[in-house]
């Protein structure tokens, strides 16, 4: 061990023909301190009572002789012929203890000593190997599907992005940024360049780009599946900082653990899942995260940062509206609580410019930092804190100065105003405690001729209202009446209780214990993320997908509660043991103290509740994580496209019916044909099958798509019509009923008559239902039973004998016999049809000639 | 009250105002001329814009924005820079200035970027 000199003295001669020299050394082991003086005895050899004296550095003969009082320490003795007098403070010795010397220490901490570290540089390497570990099982545990199928792109969105990739690392960033996709949405055509959030894209091209030059020759397709686990195990790395600055490290590391395996999150980021939120949710935090850190510190150099934080999420993901709305709700809560100061001033406002600046280079975000109703909070924050002075400026220059400029506003309007008005101020201006009346007027006058010029530009149309996307989470019933599409999502829909319990475990009551730690340490930190925390909350109370936003705060809120709740814990367990004899040596870690009873029982806990609380407390903890790793497993890893079932003798089958649907149709098909199917398999039509769709998951264009659910619910001849405007080829369908697999078009078709009754009233919904029932069999309504697409999805199906004791006809989805089993096409003729039937292509036949 | 009362009022209140803000150090008045400049130029744009209509308008926003924002900047330096606030009283200066310059660097990119 490293000896720290702490005093070197010269005494006068003790001994004739030496020079005493005494150096005082302390030497800290565990929570004991020893003081020692070391003597280093003159000639080559050198010796220590009572223990091996290895001297590093020293050069000059000295003599150890042991001291007169104190057995631990030594005398330093310098011979006068020494030519170096002065031993500079300097000389450390190292110390080999032997072991009657020490007080025995157990496992870990003598492992690390025998590595000669200090606590501080422990502490550092248990954080760092922590928080190692935790990057390394954030990425690991997303990847159950690569093992389970193979390595491929999931669900829908994400096969836009993969071509949208693929495209970007084909041709380059300015072809990119200007592309006009004509391979979808026939006959209009989609501006992808400006139509989509190219954070994600950029991102993983730009890995590619890297590992490129680093001459790794990997596959697109590699990067873009790994690209979000990780983000996720970057985004645990940003909670640890996070909770390090809320909280203190503690509460970053087990904020840094929980996220890493938090359900919520997993769900929208296992590999493969290559869609907008596994970035997104990296950047949010990592906006927050600088924001906050700015706020602390109120220095220009992280509100800077936080503005490219804020707009890598604008580039990423249509969420950051939340971002916009909470910093200046933020904002104004600070201010409310009277905790406003020039930090929070300087950190907002730099971020707001900058950052908006930022934001409107994306040409799909263009100009609705001020044109939007959802942006306007933040400009209005803006505004208002331009007019409120510090308490540090020297309040009669700025005060006088603000008057003036108040003056001239308002001597330019009011003019009869002003002269009553003067007198006031005058008066005012030599009572500083009336100045806080006239401040509040002013910030009222000025929150009133915003909220005028607001009221002015919303009714005049200049800034938009709210888009029906975000309107509907202010308030849940709009879009079920309004619009269609957006309540069809399933995602769209509101939470129900199980997902929370599902998503989120034991989080959801340590929740509440973190708010009740952190409103007992009210911080501007702390008051952030309670912030964040109760509104992220309520969304995602709102919609099942807003789960995701509120991760991050449940975790980091929650690591709060377990890091101090612990903390506590171990300061009781460990406070017990100092009273304790002083044989018993590192008595932190001894539960046979015996001085249990001795002790003054300040804590109402004793020592044993205390273990026992601890004890549960890592209970739970573990069954956090086997219930994180089930629900991985088993709930989240599917890719949707490829179907997994059990066969009759357990083993496992397989359904490629998707993939090979749209191989089928890349290799027969001619290179221009039109594919026509709903919108659910554009994506992936036109990213696997690389034919031209008709409209697809953008949903942008509400009338394309009710066209096309029009024409999947009328009569042949009638669809025949829509179907030759359109130019279609070919048409897609899903069908589950061979399989019983569930989301199948069948299942998806009162939707599409919706849709399509939405905007042309010629398709009523009640047509196909009996007594307001949907059925497909013998009792199911006339015009259900001879739409298109009932006769495209059970064509020769009633032939087919799918279960053993059914009739032939048996669908197994709906679990019903099927009513119009004769059917018999006239305009379409059936393509392909997949091995388990769950894919259909027609072909569009020419008109009949004419004769 | 007589319109002489008030003008009198104004000339004692403009006395007062201007004797108080001479106190002022000279480096905080250079920073709020620069202020007050970048706010004219700001006013002079939206006078024109008015005038002229706005239709490159994301040229009328970067110009715009690079005024207020740089005016923006110029404030938070003011404040890290003055004495009088306890807060700041332990950055340094420098520190401060160049935060000042690299914020204001990448406005100005930006604003290249998006003047078009």
């Amino acid at each position: 061990m490293l000896f720290q000199l702490i005093q070197s003295t010269l005494p006068g001669k003790e001994k004739p023909g030496f020079d005493n020299l005494y150096f005082f050394v302390k030497k800290k082991q565990g929570v004991q301190t020893e003081r020692r003086v070391i003597v280093v005895v003159g000639g080559t050899k050198i010796v220590v009572r009572g223990g091996k004296l290895v001297a590093v550095g020293i050069c000059i003969p000295v003599e150890v002789i042991s001291s007169l009082q104190n057995p631990n320490s030594l005398t330093v003795e310098i011979p006068n012929s020494d030519p170096i007098h002065q031993i500079r403070p300097m000389v450390a010795a190292k110390m080999e203890k032997s072991a009657a010397d020490l007080p025995a220490s157990p496992g870990l901490s003598s492992v690390l000593k025998s590595l000669k570290l200090k606590t501080k540089q422990q502490e550092l390497l248990i954080r760092v190997s922590v928080l190692f570990l935790v990057y390394v099982l954030a990425f690991i545990t997303r990847l159950f599907s690569i093992l389970r199928y193979e390595s491929m792109i999931h669900e829908f969105d994400p096969y836009f992005n993969y071509r949208v990739t693929q495209f970007l690392t084909q041709n380059g960033f300015y072809e990119f940024w200007n592309w006009f996709d004509y391979e979808s949405w026939y006959p209009l055509g989609r501006i992808v360049g400006g139509t989509l959030y190219p954070g994600l894209m950029v991102t993983a091209a730009f890995i590619f780009w890297t590992l490129r030059f680093l001459r790794f020759a990997v596959h697109i397709r590699e990067v873009c599946v790994l690209t979000a686990p990780f983000f996720a195990a970057n985004t645990t790395i940003v909670a640890y900082f996070f909770g390090k600055e809320l909280w203190d490290s503690g509460a970053g590391l087990v904020a840094a653990v929980l996220i890493a395996i938090c359900p919520g999150y997993i769900s929208r980021s296992v590999a493969g899942s290559y869609d907008n939120e596994g970035v997104a949710i990296f950047a949010l935090l990592l906006t927050f995260y600088l924001f906050v850190k700015a706020v602390n510190t109120g220095s220009l150099a992280w509100a800077l940062a936080s503005a490219f934080g804020y707009f890598y999420m604008v580039s990423a993901w249509g969420g950051y509206v939340f971002i916009i709305n909470l910093i200046p709700l933020y904002v104004l809560v600070l201010l409310i609580t009277g905790r406003y100061s020039m930090r929070l001033y300087v950190a907002y406002n730099c971020m707001y410019v900058l950052g908006m600046l930022l934001a409107m280079q994306i040409r799909f975000v263009g100009f609705q930092h001020v044109q939007s109703g959802e942006h306007m909070a933040a400009m209005g924050v803006f505004f208002l804190i331009q007019f409120l002075p510090s308490h540090q400026y020297s309040r009669p220059t700025i005060s006088r100065f603000y008057v003036v400029i108040i003056k001239a506003i308002l001597t330019s309007s009011y003019l009869v105003q002003v002269f009553n008005f003067l007198d006031w101020v005058k008066y005012l201006l030599d009572d500083p405690k009336k100045f806080h009346t006239f401040l509040r007027f002013t910030v009222t006058s000025a929150v009133g001729l915003g909220a005028v010029a607001l009221g002015v530009g919303t009714a005049s149309g200049y800034i938009s209202p709210w888009t029906g996307r975000f309107y509907s989470l202010l308030d849940p019933t709009y879009a079920k009446d309004h619009i269609p599409i957006i309540a069809s999502v399933s995602e769209h829909q509101p939470t129900a209780w199980s997902s929370f319990m599902f998503d989120f475990h034991i989080l959801l009551f340590l929740f509440p214990a973190g708010l009740y730690f952190c409103f007992k340490r009210l911080s501007d930190a702390t008051i952030f993320i309670v912030m964040y925390g109760l509104t992220s909350m309520y969304f995602a109370g709102v919609m099942v997908r807003l789960i995701l936003v509120a991760t991050p705060a449940v975790c980091l809120i929650s690591a709060i509660a377990v890091s101090a709740t612990v903390k506590n814990l171990t300061q009781l367990v460990r406070s017990k043991s100092k009273p304790a004899p002083a044989g018993s040596s590192k008595g932190a870690s001894n539960t046979k103290a015996s001085s249990k009873g001795s002790l003054e029982q300040s804590m109402p806990f004793g020592r044993n509740g205390a273990i026992a609380l601890l004890l549960g407390a890592l209970y739970l903890l573990s069954r956090y994580v086997i219930h994180c790793t089930w629900v991985t497993s088993e709930a989240y890893s599917s890719p949707s496209i490829v179907l997994a079932a059990r066969g009759a003798h357990g083993q496992r089958v397989i359904f490629d019916d998707y993939r090979e649907a749209y191989f089928w149709l890349r290799q027969n098909t001619p290179p221009e044909a039109k594919v026509m199917s709903w919108w659910d398999y554009g994506y992936q039509i036109t990213a696997m099958g690389n034919r031209t769709v008709i409209v697809d998951n953008n949903t942008w264009n509400n009338t394309h798509i009710a066209t096309v659910g029009r024409a999947m619910s009328s009569y042949e001849d009638e669809a025949y019509e829509i179907i030759k405007s359109l130019d279609v080829d070919y048409v897609l369908v899903v069908f589950g009923g061979v399989t019983g697999y569930s989301s199948d078009d069948i299942n998806k078709f009162l939707w599409m008559v919706r849709i399509g009754g939405g905007v042309f009233p010629v398709i009523k919904e009640p047509d196909y239902l009996v007594n307001g029932e949907y059925r497909v069999d013998k009792g199911g309504a006339p015009k259900m039973l001879n739409c298109l697409m009932y006769k495209l999805c059970y064509y020769r199906f009633g032939e087919l004998t799918t279960e053993y004791g059914k009739p032939p006809g048996y669908d197994r989805a709906r679990g019903v016999e099927i009513g119009n089993k004769d059917i018999k096409l006239e305009h379409l003729e059936e393509a392909f049809t997949t091995s388990n039937w769950i894919v259909r292509i027609y072909k569009v036949k020419p008109p009949n000639n004419r004769w | 009250m007589g319109k002489s009362a008030t003008t009198s009022d104004v000339h004692a209140l403009f006395h007062s105002l201007r004797s108080a803000y001479a106190a002022t150090a000279n480096h905080l008045k250079i920073i709020d001329l620069y202020i007050v400049f970048a706010i004219v130029t700001a006013v002079i744009q939206v006078a024109y814009m008015a005038i002229v209509g706005s239709f490159p308008f994301n040229s009328f926003l970067s110009g715009v924005l690079s005024c207020v924002g740089t005016a923006v900047l110029a404030v938070s330096l003011r404040i890290q820079v003055n004495k009088d606030n306890k807060e700041f009283k332990d950055l340094p200066p420098e520190r401060a200035f160049a935060d000042f310059v690299l914020c204001n660097l990448v406005l100005h990119l930006v604003i290249m970027n998006f003047l078009g």
